[in-house]
């Protein structure tokens, strides 16, 4: 009877759809679909940034590329997304990706609301660029001025304290990619670029005159970069951020990518467990004890990947600074793996 | 005698070979199944957030926003709060839509009348118009508009210098005009002005059934433009013209921000595109409409003796309207709706501002989505009534 048919279709339709989506554990999905993937900018030098063969580049892919390795035991195996900087956190509460390495500050109201971050891959700060013919030599000269920013950053919420705090006149300008931030500026919408330190430098390698512009001294906030992971899944976060904490660890053990593979029959214990020659590190992460020296070998330590991508040798040519290792004069320090 | 015979009613009886029965059940299965699917979906994210620790609420509107925005009717600051947010970039959103419609609706009436004009070339330049616009994605003419028109013009810099009175300004910072301040007095000019379009709206009621009763007619045009417009301009004069203009001024990097009336390229660009893409559309509507009156009913007014004004007026476009008025509901729905291709261009509309903005710094999706996707509903429903009434006024009255 066409009746029948009818109710056993609805039945079907009913149980099927009835079954709800309990969440399962992030390891879990990504172990099933075979590759993190991480939320990444549209575009910025350094950090991420597709080169000429569509290849993802940056500190940010890298690390990616080293959660990959740590779970996978395969760097490769990272998918990246474009994110603006205004739809990051919905795709990360909504489980579009894994982990958010997106030159992200780490602020209190984003912690609670969007997610946990893991750690910091870049300490950085605010600054002003702006034409050299401006004649500007202090972001105090600022009054009436326009200013070009990105929707949703902490940027704009710092640029409107600074000169409300300062007593300074501005009209903001704000868009939602950064790459039309960096155009309306170019074309003087407005006369003043602001985002963070490590940004101006990326984005002024975009610009059609990279030599007219001048970044002003002023560092207006402290912005410390980092990956960001959903609320509520443990695992997922120790994994993140011992990822991040081996590269760092490598470098003070002197450990690269170079040396891995000898260091890893070294007779020193910190090293051993580190690298997962002895101890079970990785098993208690849930993930192959070998990870952090996957890791290393097939990414590099933090210097190395650090050089590679925005050190004093790229188009960036940004210094170790507040990033150099603590042993250093910086203020990078990863907790002991143990 | 009689005899009664009553036939007993047929029998009540439940089977699923009755059309009737059958029936019922699949309404009260429908309603079931969709009851059951909105259920699904509330609860689907009522779990879901919870699960993420998210508190479903409106508090967040009330804190203090922090950042600035570009153009705004009303006063704020970063210090006001989201809810403050809200209303400014409804305000935007209705300012760009309602000014929008408007001068789409002159353009497209234009541009569909020149369609149907024997003139050949305002004939081909309307329909060259109407091909190309209504063929173009809307967001690329925007991005033209915005990219390739108002960012290359030059700096305020270039052809200003630092306190200059400027009268009007065109640079890629927008366009400058005077602002009109009102001095003490223009309160009764504007009150002269209101009182004129009273008075007009009862003289043409009374000229109307004077000349039903006596078939006399009253010049109401030539009068009420007298009331509406004369008046008040002798008020104003009496009154030694208590409006002046305020002329921006020049500052360091660009005309200084409260003085003069800047109205900004992302406005421009936004309306401009809007208005010619939806006018191309409108065009197409109005041609469609004056068409559909057979020429038949021209010709019959003319053989009555009616001249080409008169009978446009009375004849034809009464009758067009029927066709054009509810597809150009539409229209003016689209206009509305596309305004939040805003968001593209740094326009701060309800869009950018609230659904984007907002939403990025608190994280309260499902309460900025549900708030923004209800204030488009209601925009839409109410230009809908609106028009619905007008159209109600305007069809055809059978007798």
């Amino acid at each position: 009877m066409k009746l029948h048919k009818f109710a056993a279709y609805s039945t079907a339709v009913l149980t099927a759809a009835a079954i709800t989506t309990t969440q399962a554990a992030t390891l879990d999905d990504v172990k099933a679909k075979g590759a993190v993937t991480c939320g990444v900018s549209q575009g910025l030098p350094g950090f991420s940034n597709p080169d000429a063969d569509g290849n993802w580049t940056g500190l940010d892919v890298e690390f990616c590329q080293a959660m990959a390795a740590a779970v996978f035991g395969d760097a490769s195996k990272a998918e990246f997304k474009p994110l603006s900087a205004k739809t990051r956190f919905t795709a990360l509460t909504s489980g579009e990706i894994d982990v958010l390495p997106r030159n992200t500050t780490w602020t209190l109201s984003r912690d609670a609301q969007h997610g946990d971050f893991i750690g910091v891959n870049y300490y950085d700060g605010q600054g002003f660029m702006v034409r050299k013919d401006l004649g500007v030599a202090s972001a105090k000269e600022l009054a009436g001025a326009a200013v070009c920013t990105n929707t949703g950053t902490t940027t704009e919420l710092n640029v409107a304290d600074y000169f409300r705090s300062n007593g300074l006149e501005y009209t903001v300008v704000a868009f939602e990619k950064a790459d039309e931030v960096v155009a309306a500026y170019d074309a003087g919408r407005c006369d003043v670029y602001t985002t963070d330190q490590s940004g101006i430098a990326a984005q002024r390698t975009k610009l059609a005159d990279p030599a007219a512009h001048v970044i002003l001294p002023e560092v207006i906030s402290k912005e410390p970069l980092g990956p960001m992971v959903r609320h509520g899944d443990n695992q997922w976060a120790d994994i993140a951020s011992w990822s991040l904490n081996c590269m760092i660890n490598a470098e003070e053990a002197g450990i690269n990518s170079g040396n891995v593979d000898e260091m890893a029959a070294s007779a020193n214990p910190d090293i051993q467990r580190l690298l997962g020659a002895s101890g079970d590190m990785g098993d208690l992460l849930g993930i192959p004890n070998d990870f952090c020296h996957q890791i290393v070998k097939q990414v590099g330590n933090y210097a190395e990947s650090f050089d590679r991508n925005v050190g004093p040798d790229t188009p960036l040519g940004l210094e170790r600074g507040l990033n150099a290792l603590w042993k250093d004069g910086g203020i990078l320090y990863a907790p002991p793996a143990r | 005698m009689a005899e009664v015979t009553t036939s007993a009613p047929p029998k009540q009886s439940f089977s699923f070979s009755d059309k009737k029965t059958r029936g019922q059940i699949y309404q009260v299965v429908t309603i079931a199944l969709m009851v059951w699917f909105v259920w699904w979906i509330v609860d689907n994210t009522s779990t879901n957030m919870s699960d993420q620790n998210i508190k479903f609420g409106f508090e967040f509107l009330n804190t203090q926003a922090g950042f600035a925005i570009i153009q705004s009717l009303i006063d704020y600051t970063e210090e006001s709060s989201y809810g403050h947010v809200f209303i400014v970039g409804l305000i935007n959103t209705l300012v760009i839509s309602f000014i929008g419609c408007i001068l789409a609706t002159i353009l497209g009436f234009i541009v569909g009348v020149g369609r149907l004009s024997k003139n050949w070339i305002i004939n081909k330049i309307s329909t060259i118009y109407v091909e190309t616009l209504r063929n173009i994605p809307l967001l690329l003419q925007i991005f033209f508009w915005y990219h390739a028109v108002l960012k290359p013009l030059p700096g305020p810099r270039e052809i200003h210098s630092k306190g200059d009175e400027l009268w009007l300004s065109l640079t890629n910072n927008g366009l400058l005009i005077p602002k009109p301040v009102a001095e003490s007095g223009f309160g009764m000019v504007a009150t002269t002005f209101l009182l004129g379009i009273v008075v007009t709206v009862i003289l043409a009621k009374w000229s109307n059934k004077r000349q039903m009763a006596t078939g006399q007619r009253f010049p109401v045009l030539w009068t009420s433009l007298g009331i509406i417009f004369g008046l008040p301009l002798v008020v104003y004069m009496m009154l030694g013209g208590p409006l002046s203009f305020e002329p921006g001024q020049m500052g360091a990097f660009r005309p200084a921000n409260g003085l003069g009336l800047n109205i900004i390229p992302e406005f421009i660009a936004l309306l401009v595109a809007l208005v010619a893409y939806t006018a191309a559309f409108i065009a197409e509507i109005v041609r469609a409409g004056i068409q559909s009156v057979n020429y038949g009913q021209t010709e019959a007014s003319h053989a009555l003796g009616l001249r080409q004004g008169p009978t446009l007026r009375l004849i034809v476009i009464p009758q067009a309207l029927r066709v054009i008025i509810p597809p150009l509901t539409s229209q003016y729905l689209n206009l509305t709706k596309n305004s939040s291709l805003a968001t593209a261009i740094a326009y701060p509309d309800l869009v950018a501002t609230f659904a984007g903005t907002v939403l990025n710094q608190t994280g309260k999706a499902v309460e900025i989505i549900l708030m923004t996707m209800l204030v488009y509903l209601t925009i839409s429903l109410l230009t809908s009534l609106f028009m619905n009434w007008y159209n109600n006024r305007v069809k055809l009255v059978e007798r």
